[in-house]
């Protein structure tokens, strides 16, 4: 008698709703400035340059979203990414070869992450302090390093930085009559290999589902024979680790070190976690919608720029705008289905 | 008045032991390292007034926006169990709102920086209404909420000021930023003073503490009680934005001008980390002001001996870091409790040992 | 087989901060039977189940399963040794699927089967007649229901002792029957289940054994079918029931004569449905009825303390409206709340400031009072109602549960009330001290002040209340007083009395 009902389509869960939510917001958004604004948005090369500026973005998104639906929260992504950057390029300048370099990277974010999962699972201390240290370690270390801003001048560095991929048949020809082949950079690749290993992840190991288990009750997780102290440690580690490699796109992008750099980046990847639907308070999340947060937060910014809003403060006054609108929108969405499931 | 000061010593040290603890240990490395860095002197400045030098001063001079945002932080902290990140960017909001009301008149007067202040303090907790409205109306958690303004709030000074960074050049202005004439102190030292003082009576002819607390630390009980917990939350969000106006407006009188991007950046980090090394819980319910004024005057002083330590003012943070890491590490619950369990088996052997002397 | 024990607790000792929870408590189960585990709130059940599955760590004592002796350091460590607990509170992750649930935190290996679970949990589901589906979200059920997977959960970890702890609190008669056919279902196969509740009936309907604890210590080890049921009772207070008795043979008890002081008509909320109640002047009345029959949600209306429905309210006779929980303090009601953690008091707070909380909440915020009054006014009331504390700045939330209720009740007296709300003022006390708030209760009647009294134990109420209203399904089913009021009459009428309702 039940089984046959096994067939139907379950209810959305929170996770899937909310992510639901943000693609098609995202999709109506893009569809809309295609057919208003047209130029840029109509070449497929307009993605690709979204994904071209925005790879570290995603990738710290990804950390951050693992660690917001284990119920934590990590401020210190933007500057170990900056870190990173400049650690690199000195590493590089230096002498070093890019195998190291990579590792160093890594290593560095790493670090950062065992520290910091250390002092919050182990020691209780409350995430926004230590990643707020982490924080202010990572930015000091970086003015430590050089305050100057420092250029990549490593042959073998710049050539991997130059190579892009074409993609022919998504090109476009420029005014003058030229064939313009779509490109993508290298840390492209890497942020949405990063974005399909983390998504995987969060599915199918058990690990992944842990950091859900202990976002949704920490209490019942232990009950539930989870070891929650050591799952909410690794996805600090995840976190650090993604923020190691976020630090070498980056540098791939922009090819020098700056104490300014990823400014700011840490609100950027929690406000990309939150429209594509990860919950602060935990246990709700999805990395893919994730990846639509980041994209979603810049085509708005595109968006202003090409309807002519050229002062400079119509894209974060915007940006807000976005950003209140999906908040009030997940709060409502939210409070409807407890309500209804009251009323059952 | 005096039980209340006996019982705040009995009960309150326990909560104010690590910043204290904190503030003695800087004192004492300072002493060995340089016993001029107490040194206070009076010079006269460009004024010609009679003025108080030296680094204790800057180190009290220098908290001030952070003493005052830290008293509100608090607040919204005990009451809503997080905290304001948008205080920067609102502080930013405010000064700009209080230069664009100072320039709108011919001259600028003892009248017209009052009704700019006003207006600041209205801008200010207008924004910190919207804020409060956000979590204490739709319960949302104040970070994500105040990641809103956060995000835009510097725009959106930047809007008022039309594109530019306009500056003030009044004697009123400098007065407040720097010494009013005549008077050796700080005025911004002043301004945290009546600001403080202005805390303790709204303390002592309301019932915000207990409600406050009530409603941080059991909601649904104070709800029962009969506080209005929506109404509490939301105040505490608009003592707040009083805070930030405030602190706003010492910033711009210090440099005579407003400048969105810089104007106190960073301060909502410092601010809650004021709050968390005065002691208080970053879940919400009981708290003390004072430990987090001692919060905000911790975290200057270890700037202000970095700075005299011929360490950059970027390089900074890095140290800072290490320091709040080790405050939190020896302030920590599991810490604390491997403590108390050495002393108490420390105690058990003494006990053993004096036994088996007597026999 | 019957006689095979698996688990065997001898001299298990536990202390808290002043207290000694439990101390020599024997406890032993054996191979395919259900055995309930008895006593009072208070008395260390849950103390004694927690020590088994590794919340807290036992003081002294020794645990063998299965003829081997263990130690269980975590929840974990219980459940790798067999032993599952379903709570009272659910204890699953709402945000994760029912599948999940299931499966999460089991087994080794790094990769999660969601294909493999989904299927295999349908499949128990189905063969425990549970009806939940494997793939929905466990937020999306009824209480009932995640309750349910959570045994599903147990069973599937084919453990050899099943403890379910208050298992029937949430469910309806028909879910149940459900559980007791599962309960059964899982004996013939050899679990042990400890079983914890409050419903004598469902005891006596299901159990093979009882164990009785009273203040941490044991009482004894019973077959069902030997103790008849007032007997267990008496076992389960103690030589106090004699003072409980003389408490309600000396107090006259006082029958409805004064004005009528509340009046509500067809009163609803969100939570309750429409029902009309009086109580006058003076009056002891009482809410009874099981968990769920909607007492609780009633007097919560009464004092508008959920989104108020619809209704019309008369106080003194004089039509007002109550709608939030300030405007019913303002015309002299007060409410003590059922759940005293969640509800009542203010943990980290000190005696003093939980005492004076509503009487400042009435004063107004603009007329804070002052640290002397209120100082006194703590004195007066630890004093007045023996609250044991080691100062009156001491945080409520150190004191034992008894001294909690005494000082929450203080922060109710002090406003003065005309008609006081109690549910479940005795709830995980001791016996003393639930001794002395009925005695305050009958004192307050004296004075005139009206008392609402609720109580999960009906011999509590009979003794207090002159009247008692009774509830099932959330409606009002009967109204008792004067010879009606015995326990068999309420019995009857809570469960639908001989004309039923079948």
């Amino acid at each position: 008698m039940k089984t046959d009902k096994n067939l139907r389509r379950e209810p959305l869960t929170d996770t899937q709703l909310l992510m639901m939510i943000t693609i098609i917001i995202f999709l109506a958004m893009y569809f809309l400035a295609m057919a208003l604004l047209g130029g840029g948005f109509l070449h497929a090369q307009q993605i690709f340059d979204m994904l071209n500026d925005n790879a570290s973005l995603i990738i710290v998104s990804c950390g951050l979203t693992i660690v917001m639906i284990g119920g934590g929260i990590d401020i210190s992504v933007g500057a170990v990414t900056s870190l990173v950057v400049m650690s690199c390029v000195l590493f590089l300048n230096g002498g070093g070869n890019i195998f190291t370099s990579i590792l160093l990277a890594l290593g560095i974010g790493l670090a950062f992450g065992l520290v910091q999962g250390f002092l919050i699972s182990y020691l209780e201390i409350q995430p926004f302090i230590v990643t707020l240290a982490g924080m202010f370690f990572a930015r000091g270390m970086t003015t430590i390093l050089s305050v100057n801003p420092q250029k990549a001048e490593h042959e073998g560095f710049k050539a991997l930085r130059e190579m892009k991929i074409e993609i022919p048949f998504l090109g476009y020809t420029a005014k003058n009559g030229n064939f313009v082949p779509a490109r993508v950079e290298l840390g492209v690749i890497v942020a949405l290999v990063c974005v399909v290993l983390v998504f995987l992840l969060l599915r199918f190991l058990r690990l992944g589902r842990g950091f859900y288990a202990i976002g949704g009750n920490q209490q019942s997780a232990l009950m539930l024979g989870i070891n929650v102290k050591r799952t909410r440690f690794l996805s600090y580690v995840l976190s650090g680790l993604l923020s190691g490699i976020s630090g070498y796109v980056f540098m791939m992008h922009t090819g020098a070190g700056n104490a300014t750099n990823a400014a700011g980046m840490e609100m950027n990847a929690i406000a990309s976690s939150i429209i594509g639907g990860t919950l602060l308070t935990g246990g709700v999340g999805n990395v893919f919608g994730t990846f639509f947060g980041t994209m979603t937060l810049t085509t708005i910014k595109k968006i202003v720029v090409s309807s002519g809003l050229n002062d400079p403060w119509w894209q974060s006054i915007t940006t807000g705008g976005m950003l209140c609108f999906f908040i009030l929108l997940q709060s409502v969405v939210l409070s409807r289905r407890s309500k209804k499931k009251k009323a059952e | 008045m005096n039980n209340k000061i006996r019982s705040t010593f009995k009960g309150g040290l326990g909560q104010l032991t690590i910043p204290l603890i904190a503030i003695a240990i800087l004192f004492l490395f300072n002493l060995i390292r340089d016993p001029g860095f107490f040194s206070i002197e009076i010079t006269y400045n460009n004024d010609g007034n009679a003025v108080l030098a030296g680094n204790l001063i800057s180190v009290i001079n220098g908290a001030s926006e952070l003493a005052v945002l830290a008293m509100g932080m608090t607040l919204v902290t005990a009451a809503c169990g997080g905290q304001d990140i948008s205080v920067g960017a609102a502080a930013a909001i405010a000064g700009s709102a209080f230069v664009k009301v100072l320039k709108s008149g011919s001259a600028i007067t003892g009248g017209t920086v009052i009704l700019a202040f006003l207006c600041a303090c209205i801008v200010a907790m207008l924004f910190a209404s919207f804020n409060g409205t956000l979590v204490a109306v739709f319960r949302i958690q104040p970070m994500i909420a105040t990641l809103i303004l956060y995000t835009c709030g510097r725009s959106i000074a930047y809007w008022i000021n039309g594109g530019a960074t306009p500056t003030v050049d009044s004697p009123i202005i400098r007065a407040i930023g720097s010494f009013i004439p005549g008077v050796p102190i700080p005025t911004p030292v002043l301004i945290v003073v009546a600001v403080t003082i202005l805390f303790m009576l709204i303390f002592h002819f309301t019932s915000l503490e207990l409600f406050t607390q009530s409603v941080g630390i059991n909601g649904s009980a104070a709800r029962l009680n009969g506080i209005n917990s929506t109404l509490i939350k939301l105040l505490s969000f608009i003592i707040l934005g009083f805070c930030v106006a405030v602190a706003g407006i010492i910033g711009v009188s210090r440099l005579e001008l407003i400048n969105h991007e810089t104007l106190l950046l960073d301060v909502e980090m410092d601010a809650i980390l004021a709050v968390a090394i005065g002691g208080n819980n970053l879940g919400g319910g009981k708290f003390k002001i004072v430990g987090s004024i001692i919060g905000a005057y911790v975290i200057q002083i270890l700037t202000i001996t970095l700075y005299a330590m011929k360490v950059s003012s970027t390089d900074v943070k890095a140290y800072k870091a290490i320091v709040i890491v080790l405050l939190v590490v020896i302030g920590s619950p599991v810490i604390k409790a491997k403590f108390a369990k050495l002393m108490s088996q420390l105690k058990s052997n003494k006990q053993r040992v004096s036994m088996k002397g007597a026999e | 087989m019957q006689d095979k024990v698996i688990l065997q607790m001898r001299d298990i000792e536990k202390r808290f901060p002043g207290v000694l929870a439990l101390s020599g408590v024997d406890f032993t189960l054996r191979k395919g039977e259900i055995h309930a585990l008895m006593g009072e709130n208070g008395a260390g059940k849950s103390t004694l189940i927690k020590v088994l599955t590794g919340v807290y760590q036992m003081d002294d004592g020794e645990i063998t399963v299965d003829g081997e002796k263990v130690a269980i350091r975590s929840p974990q460590d219980a459940q790798n040794k067999g032993i599952s607990t379903v709570y009272q509170e659910i204890t699953l992750c709402p945000n994760l699927t029912v599948a999940e649930n299931m499966f999460i935190g089991r087994g080794n290996g790094v990769l999660v089967k969601q294909k493999d679970y989904e299927k295999k949990a349908d499949e128990i589901l189905g063969r425990l007649g549970i009806p939940a589906r494997s793939r929905q979200q466990l937020g999306s059920c009824s209480l009932a229901v995640q309750q349910m997977v959570a045994i599903a959960r147990a069973v599937d970890m084919n453990c050899k002792v099943l403890i379910l702890d208050e298992p029937t609190s949430s469910l309806d008669d028909k879910e149940v029957n459900l559980l007791f056919e599962l309960m059964r279902n899982l004996k013939s196969r050899g679990v042990g289940i400890i079983f914890v509740t409050h419903f004598l009936e469902q005891v006596y309907e299901v159990s093979d054994r009882i164990t009785v604890l009273r203040n941490g210590e044991l009482v004894g080890e019973y077959l069902t079918e030997e103790l008849p049921q007032v007997e267990l009772v008496a076992k389960m207070m103690g030589k106090e029931l004699d003072e409980l008795n003389s408490l309600g043979e000396s107090e006259e008890k006082k029958m409805e004569n004064g004005e009528v002081f509340y009046e509500a008509e067809s009163l609803s909320s969100s939570d309750a449905l429409p029902f009309s109640f009086n109580i006058h002047k003076g009056e002891v009345n009482g809410f009874t009825g099981l968990l769920g029959s909607g007492r609780s949600e009633s007097v919560r209306a009464i004092f508008g303390a959920d989104k108020i429905g619809g209704g019309n309210v008369k106080i003194k006779g004089r039509p007002v409206k109550i709608t939030r929980p300030i405007e019913a303090m303002k015309h002299g009601i007060g409410y003590l709340a059922e759940d005293r953690k969640r509800d009542g008091i203010i943990a980290e707070l000190s005696v003093r400031e939980n005492i004076i909380l509503a009487l400042q909440v009435m004063n107004g915020f603009f007329k804070p009072i002052s640290r002397g009054e209120s100082e006194a006014f703590a004195d007066e009331y630890i004093k007045a109602l023996n609250i044991k504390t080691a100062s009156r700045e001491t945080p409520i939330g150190s004191l034992s549960g008894g001294n909690q209720q005494k000082v929450i009740l203080a922060r109710w007296l002090l406003t003065h009330p005309d008609y006081l709300i109690l549910d479940e003022p005795t709830r995980g006390i001791d016996v003393g001290t639930k001794l002395e708030i009925q005695k305050l209760v009958l004192k307050l009647a004296e004075e005139g002040v009206s008392v609402t009294f609720i109580s999960s134990e009906v011999e509590e109420m009979l003794r207090t209340c002159s009247r008692l209203i009774v509830m099932r399904d959330r409606h009002i089913v009967g109204e008792l007083k004067g010879k009606d009021l015995n326990q068999k009459k309420v019995m009857e009428t809570i469960a639908g009395g001989e004309a039923g309702n079948e």
